[in-house]
């Protein structure tokens, strides 16, 4: 496996409780990784972890190793910076910035100094706008408020705005839990046609959603990863007695 | 149907007795504070002559029959612009504190009682405080005792306005900006203050029109004078106090400057009140609400 990913050891804690227990993993590129399991059992621990967010959580300790590309995202030369423009973030609820549709674009280029003027912002905004499918809709109402979108079109803006930094890797935090069901499906055929290009890893506690997106499947219980594999195989065919309980739906 | 109405029962009998006191008070509200301009303005407007905002008081303020207010004018911009100022700088790290290591804690629940405890205190008792202070450290009264004392009482007021606002800030902001790479300084100085400033610009110019209208905390610590002040140790006069000094003489010519003065405060607070609200909806206008 082509692995953009790989986790070695990884351990967390919140205080003294134990978060994540000796993950081993890898995360294949350009396909799309869903993290599934029951409520607590670590996934949004684990995916945190991709993008050093783990550590604006007071109390979390993390050891072992997050290797991106082969680089350990936790050694001590990393720019985290530099990890969260690789890594990009699609959370559980959209937040826009204070500032209108045009600029919450801008804004990630703008600190990263990615371009020269104003042409090329312009450029950049319709660019990213219509690949996450918002452009017809905002294109005369650039300089509106972020905040005046709906809920399901502010997601888009948020997906936008998180590629707009050139990220190889899109995390998504149960990233449509918050939509209506036709904004979620339009969020999660955007997650499919990004595929080609970035490598995405999904958090999501519904199956029906895993099985629609999932390519690859990583399955979490307790804080350990029972089990891990593409997601055909995962799917039809679970090697262990607690994955086939979970999609059962027994818990 | 039974939806027609049969009489008037009790439950619409009391609606309506509601609506009247509502309206009764709003017109009382009103009314109020209708007259209240009308007076200041049907009196102070004919005194409000060029010489009234240009030129001193000439022969005393007290007794002299001629010269303007602009000793006043200008004491009450300084006083009232150095202890904003001077309460920024102590009620924003106050704030952020609060925000930052108090939060909703015992002991932050204490610092805010505190705060609006202080916030009620009338401004007499901060005047005989500030007069008790400059005794012991040997201040005679001055403008830099004015403005410390005027910070002082500003500063309840502005901090639990910037604590409100600093409380309902989203977390949800700062983390959707480091998510995309930001350094924690970009957060605070493009995404934080984006969404904050609205909210603290409105707090400081509501502290100061509180700042600018008092009167008794003026009288003890800066005292009074007809020059336009030059120094930070002098006294200083302020327009509250040409309205209340001057409005008590028995000449006309100087119950003028009185009314004159009680028309420009009533101008400034007005307009500052005005103006912060016209600058927080327009600085509000991308906030996240």
């Amino acid at each position: 496996m082509d692995a953009h990913i790989q986790v070695n050891n990884l351990n967390v804690y919140y205080g003294r409780q134990q978060a994540l227990k000796d993950v081993n993993i890898e995360i294949p590129k350009k396909q799309i990784t869903v993290i599934m399991g029951p409520s607590g059992c670590g996934k949004t621990t684990l995916l945190k972890t991709f993008n050093r967010f783990l550590e604006l959580t007071d109390g979390a300790q993390i050891t072992g190793e997050v290797l991106v590309d082969g680089e350990n995202i936790y050694d001590r030369e990393v720019d985290v910076t530099e990890v969260r423009k690789a890594v990009g973030l699609l959370a559980q609820r959209p937040s826009p910035l204070p500032m209108s549709i045009f600029d919450n674009i801008v804004y990630g280029m703008h600190i990263h100094r990615m371009k020269r003027d104003r042409r090329e912002y312009k450029a950049a905004v319709k660019h990213y706008l219509e690949i996450a499918g918002l452009w017809d809709e905002v294109q005369k109402r650039l300089h509106d408020p972020a905040t005046s979108l709906s809920i399901g079109q502010q997601q888009r803006l948020c997906l936008a705005r998180g590629l707009a930094v050139e990220p190889e890797i899109i995390l998504g935090d149960e990233p449509t839990s918050a939509l209506d069901p036709i904004s979620s499906q339009n969020i999660e055929s955007r997650l499919l046609d990004l595929k080609q290009n970035y490598t995405t890893v999904i958090v999501t506690h519904t199956l029906r959603q895993a099985r629609r997106l999932a390519d690859y499947v990583i399955y979490m219980y307790l804080g350990e990863v029972i089990e891990a594999g593409p997601a055909k195989e995962v799917f039809t065919n679970p090697k262990h007695e607690r994955t086939k309980q979970y999609l059962e739906g027994l818990f | 149907m039974g939806m027609r109405k049969k009489h008037l029962q009790k439950r619409h009998l009391v609606e309506l007795f509601m609506k009247t006191i509502m309206r009764v008070s709003f017109v009382i509200v009103a009314g109020a504070l209708g007259l209240i301009l009308w007076t200041i303005i049907s009196r102070g407007l004919p005194a409000l002559t060029w010489d009234m905002v240009t030129q001193v008081p000439k022969g005393g303020y007290y007794m002299g029959k001629e010269g303007g207010i602009l000793n006043a004018i200008i004491g009450s911009a300084y006083l009232a612009t150095g202890g904003t100022i001077l309460a920024i700088l102590l009620s924003l790290p106050i704030a952020l504190y609060l925000k930052a290591y108090l939060g909703d804690s015992k002991w932050g629940g204490c610092v805010r009682l505190s705060l609006d405890v202080l916030w009620g205190i009338p401004s007499v008792v901060y005047g005989a405080f500030g007069f008790a202070l400059m005794i012991v450290f040997g201040l005679r009264a001055s403008l830099l005792a004015g403005i410390i004392v005027l910070a002082l009482i500003e500063l309840p007021i502005m901090t639990r306005a910037m604590d409100e606002v600093i409380r309902r800030m989203p977390e949800d902001l700062e983390h959707a900006a480091l998510a995309l790479g930001s350094t924690k300084f970009e957060v605070a100085l493009r995404v934080v203050t984006r969404q904050m400033l609205p909210g603290i610009v409105t707090a400081v110019l509501l502290a100061f029109g509180r700042g600018i209208g008092d009167a008794a905390s003026v009288l003890f610590t800066a005292g009074y004078t007809d020059r336009i002040s030059t120094s930070l140790m002098r006294p200083t006069a302020s327009l509250p106090l040409a309205v209340f000094f001057q409005l008590g003489s028995p000449y006309p010519e100087v119950q003028q400057r009185g009314y004159a003065a009680a028309l420009i405060l009533t101008i400034i607070v007005l307009a500052v009140s005005l103006g912060s609200r016209w600058l927080s909806a327009r600085l509000n206008k991308y906030t996240v609400k």
